[in-house]
């Protein structure tokens, strides 16, 4: 059935709802006319997004942009000061991030700043 | 759902979220789209650059977090390929795939170890198909309350596609699983940084080999995107988006069960009715996230619509049932007070989006709340009062828009 289909007919037809689809994991066998794989190879962009100036942001550049681009920080809700020290130990702790222990205390003002919460 | 109006503006180191300027290309306009997260920071820019994708909402550039802007999902059942979501975990994932030389690995607790390329795959275990919807655990993240950190998304970390690929449980039976066997894990080909825990899921192993839990090489008709795990993606039907692994390449039966951080820390829910706690609730029984709850969306009606009174208002969206069918949609006018049902588009499987559509009139001017219900087939509906977890998972309240009728 829907195998000896052209590939390239099939996302038009699903459009047009003119396919009638399988029950769930209804197989098609045999395969006579498996599926062909083209090797992919893509760039990802550098992104362009930075911090905002404020105390502790070089302590943040140098130790945060490793393993994540800045709007992972920039896009969190306003948080507390003990929720940003607990998001700062279960990055160095959990996921082993490199940070630098001298800077843990900036990084967390600087982040608890960026929220407005600071007291 | 307040505002997914896209706008088009020009950010002159203006302040896009309540004091931060985020950008160094100020003279580039740029289309931003505003999610209403309470609270913000709301705004998103909408980005074109990325390979194999269309307009996304760009949630994070590295590891990609890429979300599908609302108005897809009222275009079609099936989610476009080019604009379903992305979510990656590491940024550490191989920008290239050679198609040729890939090998999926199957070890472990089995009589027969395997290595399978993609020809072989694809030539030698049977051809199944599945339409599902594949949602992350905390889509809608943005919307709690109180909020929670994590990936602060709206509600496009879902989309539905037709898969195409063989069973899990062909595979596992070709290397024959030894009794004793208690998980499969499932990894990739993204790296951790360092030390850092790989991601790696484990299904139970009768879960597994359940003949629905798919090997997917297929995405509606095309090869997958790498962003969304060419060449090789689990598809676990049902299931929160944690499980389906991306660039599957290894599979190991174990003979106990997965204590890596992926199965024992994260992605833990409470065992409780719609994973619901209270902020601050201490000694709360927490088990790994697993089968989807319904959901329903309005597709194509915005917050602060103009409608006109007296004459019937055109009303539809998407939706789904989770680890089982839409049994119903209904609709509300009044806040939720009453209900009508919707009728619901084709079935394309009981796993998928689902139409739906309804026209009721509001018969006097003012302003006027709709809302949508699923129920699945489970019986189980919609609750009309949101849930609240610490990770941020399963967000399924009843979506509601205010509109006026004048």
């Amino acid at each position: 059935m829907s195998c000896v289909m052209s590939r390239a007919l099939l996302p038009v037809l699903l459009a047009l709802g003119l396919l009638a689809l399988g029950a769930p994991g209804q197989a098609a066998e045999p395969n006579d006319k498996p599926m062909q794989f083209k090797s992919e190879s893509i760039q990802l962009p550098f992104g362009s997004s930075d911090f905002p100036p404020g105390p502790g942001v070089d302590a943040v550049k140098k130790n945060c942009l490793l393993c994540h681009s800045p709007r992972m920080i920039l896009y969190q809700p306003p948080l507390t000061k003990e929720t940003w020290t607990n998001e700062v130990d279960k990055m160095m702790n959990v996921f082993k991030a490199p940070v630098v222990k001298e800077d843990v205390p900036a990084i967390i003002g600087y982040l608890t700043h960026l929220s407005g919460t600071a007291e | 759902m307040a505002g997914f109006l896209i706008t088009r503006r020009t950010l002159l180191g203006a302040s896009a979220l309540g004091g931060l300027a985020l950008l160094s290309r100020p003279s580039l306009a740029r289309t931003m789209v505003d999610l209403a997260l309470p609270g913000g920071p709301a705004e998103r820019e909408i980005i074109t650059d990325y390979p194999e994708k269309a307009a996304m909402v760009l949630q994070r550039t590295r590891g990609p977090l890429l979300e599908t802007p609302f108005g897809v999902f009222d275009k079609s059942v099936f989610t476009p390929n080019d604009q379903f979501f992305v979510r990656w975990h590491w940024a550490f994932i191989p920008n290239s795939v050679d198609a040729d030389s890939f090998e999926l690995k199957i070890h472990g607790h089995v009589n027969q170890p395997l290595t399978v390329s993609l020809k072989e795959l694809a030539k030698d275990f049977p051809r199944v198909e599945l339409a599902a919807v594949n949602q992350c655990s905390g889509n809608s993240r943005g919307f709690f309350a109180p909020r929670v950190p994590g990936g602060e998304w709206g509600n496009g970390a879902m989309g539905n596609a037709l898969w195409a690929g063989v069973r899990l449980k062909d595979v596992l039976d070709r290397a024959g699983v030894k009794a004793g066997a208690v998980q499969v894990r499932l990894s990739g080909l993204d790296q951790a940084f360092a030390d850092a825990p790989r991601f790696i899921k484990s299904l139970d192993i009768d879960h597994a080999r359940d003949g629905e839990v798919m090997i997917a090489y297929a995405m509606n008709g095309e090869q997958l995107p790498l962003l969304n795990g060419f060449p090789l993606r689990v598809v676990v039907p049902g299931w929160y988006s944690t499980y389906w692994i991306k660039m599957l390449n290894d599979i190991e039966v174990l003979d106990k069960p997965d204590d890596n951080f992926w199965m024992a820390k994260a992605y833990k829910i409470p065992d409780t009715p719609g994973a619901n706690m209270k902020p601050g609730e201490a000694d709360v029984p927490m088990v790994p996230i697993n089968k989807i709850v319904p959901r329903s969306f309005i597709t194509n009606l915005r917050a602060g619509d103009k409608v006109v009174v007296g004459a019937p208002v055109p009303m539809r969206g998407i939706a789904f049932g989770g680890d089982c069918g839409v049994s119903k949609v209904d609709v509300s006018t009044d806040g939720g007070k009453t209900w009508l049902p919707a009728k619901l588009g084709k079935d394309e499987g009981k796993y998928g989006f689902r139409q739906w559509q309804a026209e009721p009139t509001l018969s006097a001017s003012g302003n006027y709340t709709l809302m949508v219900r699923c129920t699945n087939e489970n019986g189980l509906a919609q609750p009309d009062t949101p849930n609240w977890n610490p990770g941020g998972y399963m967000r399924n309240v009843i979506e509601s828009i205010d509109l006026v009728a004048g």
